[in-house]
């Protein structure tokens, strides 16, 4: 249920959000019939995107909903270093200096979200609860060893960053009637983007030969996660495009090029349903 | 068979609205395809051309056409300086470090041969850069502009945002500006590893530190022998 709960507390902090969608009992009653779709997190996004739609999502429910990508990312990279001080899991110094820079925007993101959303006369969502196996509270998830395995810690982190990177994405165009939100909004979108680069180094760096194949570069090539677990995909779906406004980028540089070149968006929905394993 | 005619009488219909002429307007390429992408009445109107005036100084234009024209001129000065990099690497670069470099490269190229397309006939010329105070043949300097490029990059279009009128271009320009950012901090990486995203570029709050139209231009303009201006870009 714990998808349903994002969708209840955005709705909390924006009771119109419902009314705008025209029939809340509807979209309720729908979700309890659905509620067992959780494991199915495309079906769910489908029936967000329904109820929720991001053309008439507010600037307060989008700050709100990047905030709670922030507190993940947040909350991820402190329960890093707090295990790292009991049981050491991250190899070196510099490796944990770069957490902690890492832990230090997304903590001062968080900070910034919730007084932009005070500021913006909205109420700030409440701190989930987290599993960051991805196991929706069981803690038994693919990621459960995400603390003592530094590899899995990394790729993790990735799909973390490169999902923040393109959820922040889809939705600059709903707060482009702020001048002021939007900006900040992509003084962060970029900050993750560089997160998502540093991570990637980091990962290209474990392996003797950084070009063979299947290793991650600093950039999202094809719609490959370059992570050896299908969990992670639905963050990489859709990034293999090579057309760009009518304009085939294939006529000027290679496939693989093409898609580096330009990152795309995901939707709130989507993105939802991507992080939905790690709410409980 | 119908399409095609009725597509082809579209295009004439612009263009007599327009004025503009028939050959100027179809040398876009795909004619109404990317006429589409600049819109086909707003991409018409004299008034956000660029211009050239009379003492050669490329005046970018206005509007959303404007904005496209700026990151234009940006892509350009990036491609051509990683073309120069790649086309002779200074010593001291790993085989990794030369196939990511030339991954830029590319990225570059495809970013500038996009708003090229995009913009058609609304395009600035091609500008030519200055880069005579690179040693490209040393890699510590390489890799310094090669940052100032790439941060700058990033400021840039993290400004540029809040003056773009139209949503679609907003997207655009967020798909290019997160791959600015990962070549950002992947060369600042290579120059000092765990620089990525340090207090030069980030602020307090964890934003970056983005700038407006001519404070870019301003710091573009030493690695230009053309002279280019924003001022008629929008301000708000």
């Amino acid at each position: 249920m714990n998808f349903g709960n994002i969708l209840n507390q955005i709705a909390e902090q924006d009771p119109e959000v419902f009314e705008r969608t025209s029939d809340r009992r509807n979209i309720i009653k729908n979700w309890g019939k659905r509620a067992a779709l959780t494991a199915l997190p495309f079906a769910v996004g489908s029936l967000f995107n329904k109820a929720y739609g991001k053309s008439t999502a507010t600037v307060i429910e989008i700050l709100n909903f990047a905030l709670t990508l922030e507190y993940l990312e947040r909350d991820f990279y402190k329960k890093a270093i707090d295990t790292n001080q009991m049981a050491q899991f991250i190899p070196t110094a510099s490796a944990l200096g770069a957490i902690q820079t890492i832990y230090q925007h997304e903590a001062a993101h968080v900070s910034f979200l919730i007084a932009a959303i005070q500021g913006a006369g909205g109420t700030p969502i409440s701190q989930p609860t987290f599993d960051f196996s991805g196991a929706n509270g069981a803690n038994n998830g693919p990621f459960a060893t995400a603390f003592s395995n530094y590899n899995l810690f990394l790729a993790v982190a990735q799909t973390f960053e490169d999902t923040g990177v393109r959820a922040y994405k889809g939705q600059a165009a709903g707060l482009k009637a702020d001048n002021g939100v939007l900006t900040a909004a992509l003084n962060i979108h970029s900050v993750e983007a560089r997160h998502a680069s540093h991570i990637r180094w980091m990962r290209s760096n474990l392996v003797a030969d950084p070009l063979a194949a299947g290793v991650a570069k600093p950039w999202i090539t094809g719609n490959n996660s370059n992570i050896a677990s299908s969990d992670v995909q639905a963050s990489y779906n859709g990034e293999n495009v090579t057309v760009q406004a009518t304009v085939p980028i294939t006529g000027f540089v290679s496939t693989n090029a093409a898609t580096e070149a330009f990152d795309e968006p995901l939707t709130m929905a989507e993105v939802l349903a991507i992080v939905d394993g790690f709410i409980v | 068979m119908k399409k095609d005619v009725s597509e082809k009488n579209q295009v004439e219909e612009i263009v007599q609205m327009s004025g503009v002429s028939r050959r100027h307007f179809l040398a876009l390429g795909s004619g109404l395809a990317l006429a589409g992408l600049i819109g086909t009445v707003s991409s018409c109107k004299k008034d956000d051309d660029p211009i050239v005036t009379p003492d050669g100084t490329i005046d970018l234009g206005s509007g959303d056409i404007g904005i496209l024209n700026y990151a234009y001129a940006l892509e350009q000065l990036e491609a051509a300086f990683y073309t120069k990099v790649v086309e002779s690497f200074a010593s001291g670069f790993s085989a990794t470090e030369k196939a990511l470099l030339t991954d830029i490269r590319d990225h570059e190229v495809a970013h500038r041969e996009f708003f090229k397309a995009a913009l058609g006939a609304k395009a600035i010329p091609g500008l030519t850069p200055n880069f005579s105070s690179i040693d490209f043949g040393n890699r510590t300097q390489v890799l310094a502009t090669a940052k100032t490029f790439e941060d700058l990059g990033v400021a840039a279009y993290n400004g540029a945002g809040q003056l773009i009128q139209d949503e679609a271009y907003l997207l655009l320009a967020g798909k290019i500006v997160s791959v600015e950012a990962r070549h950002a901090a992947y060369i600042r990486d290579l120059i000092a590893p765990g620089s990525f995203a340090n207090a030069e570029v980030i602020d307090a709050n964890g934003l970056e530190m983005s700038k407006l139209p001519p404070a870019v231009l301003a710091a573009a303009s030493s690695f230009l022998t053309s002279k280019i201006s924003g001022n008629n870009l929008p301000t708000s």
